[in-house]
């Protein structure tokens, strides 16, 4: 059947608009490819009322030589003028027979750009407020299911608990308290270079045990949480309920917020404040290490951070780091339980469990902040 | 059907297994251009391992599988490129990329291999869904198909290369008897009008009446293949396993 290489193609122009394509060789996706813009071009060009192609000397043709014969019927039929193809091949016709489409079938219109940007918009507010009403709705299922369980201990799942806190705190110890050094470290060393110019260096001491444990401790251990364990609490269960394990659980009458949601929230708001103080403990070494490079020495250090930091900041921070922890397992599980199918919803889901945690904890540290402004504390 | 006797799949000496588990021992059969070979077993029998190192997925053991000349185990690089471009494989779920339409689906390959222009690409990929019935769901995605639908837009994929040999991993799987039947006529179809060769795993009694030429069966005991030849003759067959198998449900094979 595969005779020559390579295809002759000749285009003659003929009188009364006819015109005379001949094909010979071999025609295939190569050589169709090779020909195709100029031969189509030219067809459009000169637009002959009658075309012939003569593929009588085509010795071998694949789907897509066809292609290039059923695109000049096509060419020629969109604007009513005639086309004969003579000495196709019995083999040939056949693949014909099976390959040849008559019309495109085009893609869906989509909206105009302006209509598009308003329907998006509306469309966005909407899922906006329907997801506001989830976050709320879920908060309080949540809360009403966590203090059933709370009252009979014995339905929470304990060894589910201890295998996620073990997940989500013990694991993630090592990268907490690494970062926490490094920022201790940062902040220290950025601080002192300034401070230094006013011979108060020592100060620097005080700047960070604030920081550490009023706003970035807990802050930093929260986001920490969030990709390390927001994204997988939603991964997880987003997993489950593609693979219908969530209806299972329905339909046996085991609650998934009480059997999936509970023992996460709870070992979240477990962890948070002991991964809070590992984080804050390796940022005053960091910042302990800076002071020992300006010669400051270790006992003045000490004081200073007794005297700038009462236990009341300490707490301040802490209190936080229990609504964070809630925070960021309740939305992991609630995109978890929102997923949809296809392939890419159970990756949706885990990004949006990270960036509706990161929002919500800097929007309740924003709230803590003024709440603790009027207490005075 | 137009079995010419030329073999075009040759496996040889084929052992596969994983560690120390030898799943496949000495598998020896060919395969004729133009023909519909089976390859069939129960559960566990190794058929999709031996489908997976027919393509170039697992790396056996031992042995060669020699596809059009070349041998697929070894071949590397542009040799490697020349022979997946002989196959096409549908998968059992379909495998349809979930994030592209049906029709960037079937242009993947030629984008990527041809020098054709968009224009001639698009009207190439929708006549490759003619010929699996499928041009009107052109624009659909994946999620949005039928089962039946989902096996077509894969043998669509599948043939979107011009494969010499076409794979097809349990094409009637999880699919409704009739819609079944009509996937085993588009099968015979292709093969009548495309002279293509066909290796089908599957374990449908009706399908393999309906359209294999010839089979193999495999059994996971025996590690290695216990039948070949038409399904018809194997009726008939010597050994106990393959003559049971083959006089499943009289009723139904008598009517597909």
């Amino acid at each position: 059947m595969e005779g020559t290489e390579t295809l002759t193609y000749d285009f003659q122009q003929g009188k009364e608009g006819r015109a005379r394509i001949v094909l010979k060789g071999r025609l295939d996706k190569d050589t169709a490819a090779s020909i195709w813009q100029q031969s189509t071009e030219r067809l459009r060009q000169t637009e002959p009322g009658l075309l012939l192609v003569q593929v009588g000397d085509v010795d071998y043709c694949d789907a897509e030589g066809i292609a290039l014969l059923v695109e000049y019927k096509r060419l020629q039929r969109q604007s009513k003028r005639q086309i004969e193809i003579q000495g196709l091949r019995p083999q040939f016709q056949q693949l014909m027979a099976v390959f040849e489409i008559d019309r495109i079938v085009l893609p869906p219109l989509g909206p105009g750009l302006l209509t598009g940007f308003v329907r998006s918009l509306g469309e966005e507010v909407v899922r906006f407020a329907h997801d506001f009403h989830a976050q709320v709705s879920f908060t309080g299922e949540v809360c009403a299911k966590l203090l059933k369980a709370l009252r009979r201990p014995g339905s929470l799942r304990l060894k589910d608990m201890l295998l996620m806190a073990e997940k989500a705190g013990a694991n993630a110890v090592g990268i907490t308290a690494m970062l926490g050094f490094l920022i201790g470290l940062i902040i220290a060393f950025q601080s002192a270079a300034s401070l230094e110019a006013f011979g108060a260096e020592v100060f620097v001491a005080d700047l960070v045990v604030l920081g550490l444990t009023r706003e970035l401790g807990p802050l930093i251990t929260a986001v920490v949480l969030a990709s390390r364990s927001g994204s997988a609490f939603a991964a997880e269960i987003g997993t489950m309920k593609v693979n219908e394990e969530i209806d299972a659980l329905t339909t046996m009458a085991l609650d998934p917020v009480q059997y999936l949601v509970l023992p996460r929230v709870i070992a979240a708001i477990l962890i948070m404040p002991l991964l809070t103080m590992f984080n804050e403990l390796f940022g005053l070494i960091g910042c302990g290490l800076v002071m020992a490079s300006w010669n400051v020495p270790m006992e003045t250090y000490i004081e200073r951070i007794r005297a700038a930091a009462t236990l009341t900041d300490f707490f301040s921070g802490l209190v936080k780091t229990f609504v964070f922890g809630a925070l960021i397992a309740g939305l992991g599980c609630l995109r978890g339980l929102q997923t949809q199918t296809g392939p890419s919803a159970v990756g949706d889901s885990t990004t949006r469990a990270v960036v509706s945690s990161i929002i919500a904890i800097i929007v309740a540290d924003g709230v803590f902040a003024v709440v603790y402004y009027f207490l005075g504390i | 059907m137009a079995a010419n006797g030329e073999p075009i799949v040759i496996v040889k000496d084929l052992t596969v297994g994983y560690g120390d588990t030898v799943i496949l021992q000495d598998i020896n059969f060919e395969v004729h251009t133009g023909e519909i070979f089976g390859i069939l077993g129960g559960s566990g029998s190794g058929k999709s391992t031996l489908l997976k190192s027919m393509i170039g997925l697992q790396t056996p053991l031992r042995g060669s599988v020699l596809i059009d000349g070349t041998n697929i185990v070894a071949a590397q690089g542009d040799e490697r490129v020349a022979v997946l471009k002989k196959i096409g494989v549908s998968y059992q779920s379909g495998a349809l990329f979930g994030s592209m339409n049906i029709v960037e689906n079937v242009s993947i390959v030629l984008e990527e291999f041809t020098d054709l222009p968009q224009s001639a690409i698009e009207l190439i990929a929708q006549m490759k869904l003619k010929a699996v019935g499928l041009q009107d769901a052109a624009y659909k995605m994946p999620a949005e198909l039928s089962g039946g639908m989902k096996k077509r837009a894969a043998i669509a994929r599948a043939l979107a290369i011009d494969p010499k040999v076409l794979f097809l991993d349990e094409p009637s799987a999880g699919l409704d008897p009739i819609t079944s039947a009509q996937l085993d006529q588009l099968i015979l179809d292709l093969s009548d009008s495309l002279h293509l060769t066909f290796v089908i795993v599957t374990h449908e009694l009706p399908s393999i009446f309906a359209v294999t030429d010839r089979v193999i069966m495999l059994e996971k005991e025996r590690k290695t293949t216990i039948a070949i030849g038409a399904p018809e003759a194997l009726r008939e067959s010597e050994d106990p396993t393959v003559r049971r198998f083959f006089n499943r449900q009289p009723a139904e094979v008598g009517s597909a």
